[in-house]
């Protein structure tokens, strides 16, 4: 019951004495500046729930909000950050001529500046295609269609690592990813999966994210399963984790056959799930345990 | 060269002639400990970063020697006197006899 608690704003601030000396379950009462080579930024963490998200909560947060203080201190300077390794791992590759005839990622869009704004609003169906992408199918199409190399893995390295400097692009926007028009049949469908119970525990996502965010799974804190963060430097795997190998790693822990990285359920609730956070930050690379 | 070792150091721009500065120093490695084996069952050979040095102006401020016990992307965190301009120079060594070096001026404000 400590959750619905939270849902009362004008309770937070109270909220966050009491928790001062108990092992608080629910979501700090912070707020995340992040200190850059260009200053300090101030991110979005906590927003009203969008429209299609009232019933179950009324403000949404960042994962950021439910890690420990050395955790979320980590997130607050670039340098402390090791999620920006990553980055300037992919900032090298975006420069390279690493296409069959010596394309580059810099030689089409500039510099990653150019993917300002990108990570906030998709999932997205593109207009050309009609199909719904996720940042890795943008990544992929460049590296088959225009570099003429074979396609990254979704969860390898190297997608990783761009996924990584592309996000960081749009640290501070807001998320806004459509759910309607041609994006509504995909956003129904990861919607269903979103609720759907899996695997011999028989758990939605629902179950942990929704029905018991800000309670405890064994040692595990749970969030609302927001991604406005990822990808995300995860230090018990010591490297990044995509939004994807995420899914994949929750419906593992219930005991299911999952789905795989990068395929259409995947995809559709990516969507369903960055529809979630409408309202939160992109936070480029955050830090969760 | 292992994979993917990419050094990132933080040193302020400036100090006051005499000040303690901080310096935070960190290379992205797999520090591949040597006691793990594949999937067939042969070791893995050890691959670290073995010492890491760090000099200003010439003069040596800290100079480590690194255990395999040490995990991935070691990160050291040390001050430094600055007395004059210049500057420092980061030097890691790897197994594999490869050298990583960075380098970031500071001048006396």
């Amino acid at each position: 019951m400590h959750s619905r608690t939270t849902r009362n704003l004008a309770a937070a601030a109270a909220l966050g004495l009491a928790l001062a000396g108990s092992a608080g379950a629910n979501p700090v009462d912070e707020t995340l500046e992040v200190t850059t080579d260009d200053g300090t930024i101030t991110l979005t963490t906590t927003a009203p729930a969008p429209d299609h998200l009232k019933d179950a909560f009324d403000t949404i947060y960042s994962g950021w909000h439910y890690r420990d203080t050395e955790t979320r201190n980590m997130e607050r300077d670039d340098f402390d950050n090791p999620g920006m390794v990553f980055v300037d791992i992919a900032r090298e590759k975006w420069d390279a001529a690493i296409g069959k005839n010596g394309e580059s990622c810099a030689g089409c869009h500039d510099g990653p500046e150019s993917m300002a704004g990108l990570r906030a609003v998709t999932p997205r169906v593109d207009a050309t295609t009609g199909k719904l992408m996720i940042m890795e199918d943008y990544i992929n199409t460049c590296v088959t269609e225009r570099m003429g190399l074979e396609a990254w893995g979704t969860t390898s390295k190297d997608m990783k690592n761009m996924l990584a400097l592309i996000a960081l692009q749009s640290r501070g926007e807001i998320v806004n990813v459509a759910i309607d028009g041609p994006a509504a049949e995909y956003w129904a469908k990861g919607k269903e999966i979103y609720y759907t119970r899996y695997g011999q525990l028989e758990m939605s996502c629902a179950s942990c994210h929704q029905d018991n965010a800000g309670n405890y799974i064994r040692a595990d804190h749970l969030s609302q399963g927001q991604i406005s963060g990822f990808p995300v430097y995860r230090l018990k795997d010591a490297g990044l984790v995509s939004a994807q190998q995420r899914f994949v790693g929750c419906v593992r822990d219930t005991r299911a056959e999952t789905f795989k990285a990068g395929s259409d359920e995947f995809k559709a609730l990516e969507l369903y799930v960055a529809s979630r956070g409408n309202g939160l930050a992109i936070e480029g690379v955050g830090v969760r345990h | 060269m292992a994979k993917d070792a990419k050094p990132r150091v933080k040193v302020p721009k400036s100090a006051a002639a005499g000040e303690v500065v901080t310096i935070k120093a960190l290379i992205s490695h797999n520090m591949e400990s040597g006691q793990r084996k594949d999937k067939d069952g042969n070791i893995i050979p050890r691959s670290i970063i073995n010492r890491f040095t760090c000099d200003l102006n010439g003069a040596n401020v800290v100079d480590v020697t690194l255990e395999p016990a040490i995990s991935t992307n070691p990160y050291f965190e040390f001050d430094a006197k600055v007395d004059a301009a210049g500057e420092f120079k980061f030097t890691w060594y790897d197994d594999d006899g490869s050298v990583y070096e960075d380098t970031k001026p500071i001048a006396i404000a």
